[in-house]
């Protein structure tokens, strides 16, 4: 057979390289600055931008789609030439891919500091960033499929499959999960309300970890850690077990991040038994990984690449422990709205995907060059810098998420609840610092990386394109075989097909009877739809992410109804487009914060927070006093809402305006009676308004509650 | 568009899931066969598939010291 010559395609590895690393001291630095707002409050500096509720959001997207998306691209593009025997299908689709994926992370950064959000987690990008993802997504498949069909290879390694797997099952969850109906360019609604709403966007959020974070990083370690070894893969067999039974179940776990909340019983259970059920695969993957080692192990006390993806690959088996145990109800009981899930998370972000990108760094980047490391020297330091800090990061949190929790749930012999929310604020300020002292260590490390590659890259000379040679796939024509290759020629294809199947089977099984089964989400006949004033002011909780620190779920355990009242009913949020239940509880829950204090509090408490409740760590709120509300999207907004099934009645859109300033003027003459002179049209008032409404419909008939 | 509840329940909804649970233990069951009675050496082309050399590989000098006859 003749040998074809062809070039493997550097550059965009390269270009996805110097992103990774970019975009990764950029999230970080963004955490860090979180991280430390939480307990020194001034650090908001008062701004709208620089707000926690706004700096979250661009922490998580930043970490996750360009630290992490930059990284995977960076590994798919470097192996899947490598691996196919050819160049990437087409340089110029590799370029869009390149260019369109950063040009969306700066809109998004952008939009996320303007407060331009879904209030929907880790899906916050408003629909024209989803449609330019869509989109780019495609080329990056067009691109990897091109070069599939091209390839000189006939066996698809099993990194492809995870790939591939990836690939889809991405494109599904962002799309059914960003359907929304667009009020103007900057705002939507999403399409779904409520229960449904959680129960999409946690099937969302969960394979976000799933396939994102974890299926393309797992074909990452399949390539880079054999090539570090320089040996195969311990176990190829289970590598092929281990790809299937992830993909098929962790699609059905989703519902384990809403535990006692309201979403139907049946689905929960779900949820927990699949999440279970995930220790196999996951821990499958793990041993996989570290038994890839064996023999080798001394090599590990040398190799600083070796060093990274072992803490990364035992992170891995950490987190994917830790996970499942999370999901059994009685510990979610404790566990959720607290640190201990922030801690947990970032065990996965820090240690799996933070670590094997920098060990993937560490070994691509001299080999592009043609040079040696920089230094070993100063990859040892961040080694040993990066570990220190997701211990110093992790630890604190753990301790003070189960210690806050418990102090939640105590109560005095008496039978009061033992402590003020604020008791239990104040106990955490220096677990927060601790946990900001070990973010800073790690971005101290990635940034000595980064000073690291940057010399290795000075000190090297560029390979952009590599010389490799190999045979064209040999066209089967013979007789009798033609049918088994022709198969095997079209597996990628179907490989794709059935991964669909696959991941569609889990979510199709969880949303249908809720969509369409009527005792699934019981209605209540005192609910209503939001005022237009409450509306508006339900966006601006929305576009501030005051979701990022407060829920408004309240379980059914006595430490909660006695703390917040009645527990939250499913048929309470059916006009709530987006869903706003939150998942963590830096602050308290505002689920029946209505008609709980007075204007004047929210007032003065919006302002400085301390000044109503001392020791509060919320930031002020001063532009809310200033900015009117945006009236010009009140028709809009109403009319959404009326395509999205709200029962408002018809030509409500044309009196929205008139109905905003009677209730507008009501409260502003409440807040006189206290002293306060403010304008009805302020973003304050709205704002006071939806809180004020919160939780408050099925006080006014409990009657019908008593019923169901 | 929207999502309205039209249905009271669901006939038979409690097939939906056994009929999930089969074609999975099925095809795990496929799976499984596939992978224990295939070939080994067919499995030993694919796991080296990351180990063949390019040029980037031969650059620096392989520190590793692991070679084919310790497999």
């Amino acid at each position: 057979m003749e040998l074809q010559k062809f070039q493997y395609d550097n550059k965009i590895v390269k270009w996805f390289a110097y992103a990774t690393m970019f975009w990764g001291l950029v999230g970080m630095l963004v955490g860090v600055i979180a991280a430390i707002q939480l307990f020194i409050p001034a650090l908001n500096m008062n701004l709208p931008y620089t707000t926690f509720g706004r700096l979250r959001p661009v922490h998580t997207n930043a970490v996750i789609f360009a630290f992490v998306g930059n990284g995977i691209f960076m590994g798919v593009y470097y192996s899947i030439q490598r691996l196919l025997k050819a160049r990437m299908f087409s340089d110029f689709l590799s370029k869009i891919h390149f260019y369109g994926w950063q040009l969306i992370i700066v809109l998004a950064a952008v939009s996320l500091l303007m407060g331009k959000t879904t209030g929907k987690e880790y899906a916050e990008l408003e629909w024209p960033i989803d449609i330019l993802i869509t989109l780019v997504w495609v080329v990056f498949g067009w691109n990897m499929f091109g070069t599939i069909i091209r390839r000189r290879e006939r066996h698809l390694y099993v990194a492809i499959w995870f790939y591939i797997g990836t690939l889809v099952t991405v494109a599904m969850l962002h799309i059914v999960n960003s359907i929304e109906i667009p009020v103007s360019f900057w705002k939507s609604y999403s399409w779904y309300a409520g229960v449904q709403d959680a129960l999409v966007q946690w099937w969302y959020g969960h394979n976000a970890v799933a396939f994102f974070l974890t299926t393309p990083y797992l074909g990452l370690m399949y390539y880079f850690l054999p090539k570090a070894a320089n040996r195969p893969v311990y176990s190829y067999r289970l590598s092929i077990i281990h790809f299937w039974s992830l993909i098929f179940i962790y699609i059905w776990a989703g519902p384990h991040h809403l535990l006692y909340t309201s979403v139907p019983d049946w689905a929960q259970s779900l949820g927990v038994v699949f999440s279970i059920m995930l220790i196999a695969p996951s821990w499958g993957g793990m041993i996989n990984g570290l038994l890839t080692l064996r023999g080798a192990w001394d090599k590990v006390r040398e190799d600083v690449v070796l060093k990274f993806m072992v803490v990364a690959v035992t992170a891995y088996g950490m987190a994917t422990f830790e996970g499942p145990m999370l999901s059994l109800k009685s510990v979610s009981a404790i566990s959720h709205y607290t640190d201990w899930i922030v801690a947990h998370v970032h065990v996965g972000a820090l240690g799996w995907n933070g670590f094997l990108t920098f060990g993937i760094l560490y070994w691509i980047v001299p080999r592009m060059f043609r040079t040696e490391l920089y230094s070993k020297k100063l990859a040892n330091m961040h080694f040993w810098i990066g570990t220190l800090g997701i211990v110093l990061y992790a630890v604190p949190m753990y301790w003070s998420g189960i210690m806050q929790s418990l102090m939640w749930k105590e109560f005095t012999p008496e039978g009061q609840l033992r402590w003020q929310f604020m008791d239990t604020v104040t106990k955490m300020i220096p677990f927060y610092a601790t946990r900001a002292i070990g973010g800073t260590l790690y971005l101290t490390g990635a940034i000595i990386m980064v000073y690291n590659l940057i010399k290795t890259v000075k000190a090297g000379n560029f390979l952009a394109n590599e010389d490799a040679e190999a045979a064209a796939l040999e066209k089967h024509a013979s007789h009798g075989k033609e049918h088994w290759h022709r198969w095997i020629e079209r597996k990628p294809v179907q490989l794709m097909i059935v991964s669909l199947v696959v991941v569609t089977i889990g979510g199709v099984i969880e949303f249908v009877p809720t969509f369409l089964v009527k005792s699934n989400i019981p209605t209540i006949a005192s609910v209503k739809p939001y005022t237009p004033l409450e509306l508006h002011g339900r966006d601006i909780y929305v576009r501030e992410g005051c979701y990022t620190c407060h829920s408004q779920m309240i379980r059914p355990f006595r430490s909660e109804t006695a703390r917040y009242g009645e527990y939250s009913k499913a048929g309470e949020f059916v006009y709530d487009h987006p869903f706003q239940w939150g998942s963590k509880r830096t602050g308290p829950d505002l689920a029946r914060l209505g008609n709980k204090y007075p204007d004047s509090w929210h007032y003065n408490h919006m302002l400085d927070p301390t000044s109503m409740s001392p020791g509060s760590i919320m930031p002020p709120y001063p532009w809310l006093f200033d900015d009117k509300v945006d009236v010009s999207l009140t028709v809009a907004k109403i009319k959404a809402m009326q395509r999205l099934g709200v029962p408002y009645p018809k030509g409500f859109e044309n009196e929205a305006a008139k109905d905003m300033e009677k209730q507008a003027k009501v409260i502003s003459e409440n807040l006189k009676k206290d002293g306060i002179e403010t304008m009805p049209d302020k973003e304050i008032v709205a704002l006071i308004a939806y809180l004020q409404r919160l939780g408050t419909d099925i006080k006014n008939e409990p009657k019908e509650i008593e019923k169901k | 568009m929207k999502f309205i509840n039209y249905l009271e329940s669901i006939t038979d909804i409690g097939v939906y899931p056994l009929v999930a649970l089969l074609i999975f233990f099925l095809f795990f069951i496929g799976v499984a066969f596939y992978v224990i009675l295939a070939r080994k050496e067919y499995f030993d082309t694919l796991s080296n598939l990351p180990l063949r050399s390019s040029e980037t590989d031969t650059l620096i000098p392989n520190t590793t010291g692991y070679d084919e006859e310790t497999k």
